[in-house]
């Protein structure tokens, strides 16, 4: 067999793994909720709304299956990936085991954005939230870019901690100028309900949210995975990569764009969600090794199954509330983040 | 294959580390690296490896300028073993030395069974078959060091540039690696600490505050007199008694 198509089998194969994997996360998102509804009933309303098969439903579970939970689970299952695969690119490329996504100031640019709509009434109630979540995530990103450029413009040796220490400094900067609107302006009830919504929350979405979600998470695959025989040549740092034949600046400057875009547009969409960017990457990393070949799917996979499985959690856990999501995956995520620590110190000693 | 600096000077922050150093190294020739440290013998390897641009002068490989050269050209001919190459990761001895093929991939050219046979190959060179599918956090710095020069091999080059390979290695380890790179058929450039270990190779470049300030054969341009001076010692030939070649003694002036 050529080695083409042993790299052929080799991606079908991975994706006729992938496939059901993932089918089965959104078919369980779409099932569980506060009405628990049975697979069949699922089945037949994707049935009647993929391919027109016309099947008896009640409508109200056809709204509640097709307009809510579907959208709701394809979405998550995005971000999830997205930021899994955000925080495998961003620890290779900058070689720190504790890199993630909301590293590069985003998160927290983010907020201000959406703080500076909604609370501020920036753009006098023309713009979105997540218009303004975006554009926040990205002015922030510019300002952590440009820090970490200006401190490091002696070589590259350097910049993997200085873009580190910028984005540190960026998100203080930008929570501090959150806190200072949410405490200028909002009530009671804004606070609470801006609260909510940066904690992480999969509420509000619908079909055009899937429409710029699942897209991009995708694009941004491809991107990174396109990259991945570059990132394992970043195993030994920058000089190295570079003596492989890596064009390392380049590499640099397109995956982190990349990351960063994937992460704006998820953060927008739902909110910051913490600690998938971060975690993911080492159960993944745990799972199949550090080649970055199979991690890359294997990250995106575990990122989107995890994060289905967080919302569900999220909404059945307190009968007749929803709790925002990013409570979930910070519960789940904090102890797993400390045993990574405390492991991480043991191997380097 | 030849490699040749043209008057090559390179300065970081108004602070020269190199100053007008010019010298060629025919194809199949090993040239040693000696000087105290921060002569500039790291700085040379940077910029005949083209990971830094020379502020002056110019590199020639076979005769055609490196800056000409894309990463991914100059990686298909020069391969370098650096100092200290650490990493956190979880990787095989194996998936280190894989990662020499780098430069000779892409996604219309995938791994293929050609590839497999020159990692076998490299690591039978270092003599690491055996510790094929160990953990690198698990091996010796001799090991480890061993596996680097495996890496490099497998790059297959025309030019392999080594900054300090036998730092840190017990003197078995030394000899075996001197012996494995001197018996390789590839052009090679070897920044050495022992000057006993330099005496062995083809020529000798010595190095002094990022100047040249000998280059030739070992014999010459290792003469006490050259030595004592730029280390501050005292360096004299000695004989042993079975009457081979002669070796540098030091002490103190």
């Amino acid at each position: 067999m050529s080695a083409a198509a042993a790299l052929a089998l080799q991606g079908i194969r991975g994706v006729c793994l992938a496939l059901p994997v993932l089918a089965a996360a959104v078919l369980a998102g779409a099932m569980i909720g506060e009405t628990s509804l049975a697979p069949d009933l699922v089945l037949a309303v994707l049935a009647n709304k993929l391919a027109g098969a016309g099947l008896p439903v009640d409508p109200v579970d056809q709204g509640i299956i097709w307009s809510y939970r579907v959208p709701r689970a394809l979405v998550a299952a995005a971000c999830g990936a997205a930021l899994a695969v955000a925080g495998v690119v961003l620890q290779a490329l900058l070689r720190n085991a504790l890199a993630d996504p909301y590293i590069l100031g985003i998160s927290a640019g983010a907020s201000t954005g959406a703080v500076a709509v909604a609370i501020a009434g920036l753009g006098g109630g023309a713009l979105s939230l997540s218009f303004g979540a975006f554009n926040g995530a990205l002015l922030a990103f510019g300002f952590v870019a440009i820090l970490a450029r200006a401190a490091g413009a002696g070589g590259n040796r350097a910049a993997a901690a200085q873009i580190v220490l910028a984005g540190i400094a960026g998100s203080q900067l930008f929570n501090a100028l959150t806190a200072f609107i949410i405490a200028k302006s909002a009530n009671a009830d804004q606070a609470r309900g801006i609260m909510f919504w940066l904690m992480g929350n999969l509420s509000g979405v619908r079909w055009p949210d899937v429409w710029l979600a699942v897209p991009l998470a995708l694009a941004g695959w491809m991107i990174c995975r396109f990259h991945a025989r570059a990132l394992d040549a970043f195993t030994f740092g920058t000089d190295s990569a570079a003596s492989l034949g890596i064009p390392v600046r380049r590499v640099q400057v397109v995956l982190i764009f990349a990351t960063a875009l994937m992460t704006a547009v998820m953060v927008s969409v739902v909110g910051s969600i913490g600690f998938v960017g971060l975690v993911i990457p080492h159960a993944a990393r745990f799972l199949v090794g550090p080649g970055h070949r199979r991690l890359m799917p294997a990250a995106a996979l575990t990122g989107a199954v995890f994060l289905i499985a967080a919302d569900i959690v999220s909404r059945v856990i307190i009968p007749g509330q929803v709790l925002p999501i990013g409570v979930v995956t910070a519960l789940i995520g904090a102890p797993s983040f400390a045993v990574i620590l405390v492991r991480g110190q043991r191997a380097a000693r | 294959m030849k490699i040749e600096a043209r008057s090559l000077s390179f300065a970081v922050r108004g602070k020269t580390l190199l100053q007008d150093v010019s010298l060629s190294v025919q194809p199949g020739e090993t040239l040693a690296l000696v000087g105290p440290n921060g002569s500039g013998k790291s700085t040379l390897m940077r910029l005949l490896s083209g990971i830094a641009k020379p502020s002056q002068g110019q590199v020639l490989l076979a005769d055609k300028p490196l800056a000409q050269l894309t990463r991914r050209d100059i990686a298909q001919r020069i391969a370098i073993v650096e100092q200290q190459a650490d990493t956190a990761e979880r990787i095989t001895a194996r998936s280190v030395v894989e990662l020499g093929r780098t430069p000779w991939l892409s996604a219309l050219k995938p791994w293929s069974g050609e590839d497999t046979a020159l990692v076998d190959k490299a690591l039978s060179t270092v003599e690491m078959e055996s510790f094929d599918s160990r953990e690198w956090s698990t091996l010796s710095g001799g090991e480890r060091q061993r596996l680097h020069i495996a890496r490099a091999l497998a790059q297959r080059p025309g030019l392999l540039l080594l900054d300090e390979p036998t730092n840190h290695l017990d003197i078995h380890h030394q000899l075996s690696i001197l012996n494995c790179i001197r018996n390789l058929k590839v052009t090679t450039v070897v920044a050495l600490h022992d000057l006993n270990q330099a005496l062995t190779c083809d020529k000798v470049a010595v190095l002094s505050h990022g100047r040249l300030v000998a280059f030739g054969e070992p014999g010459q341009a290792l003469a006490p007199e050259t030595v004592s001076d730029i280390f501050g010692i005292k360096a004299r030939w000695v004989r042993d008694a079975e009457g081979t070649a002669p070796f540098l003694s030091f002490q103190l002036a």
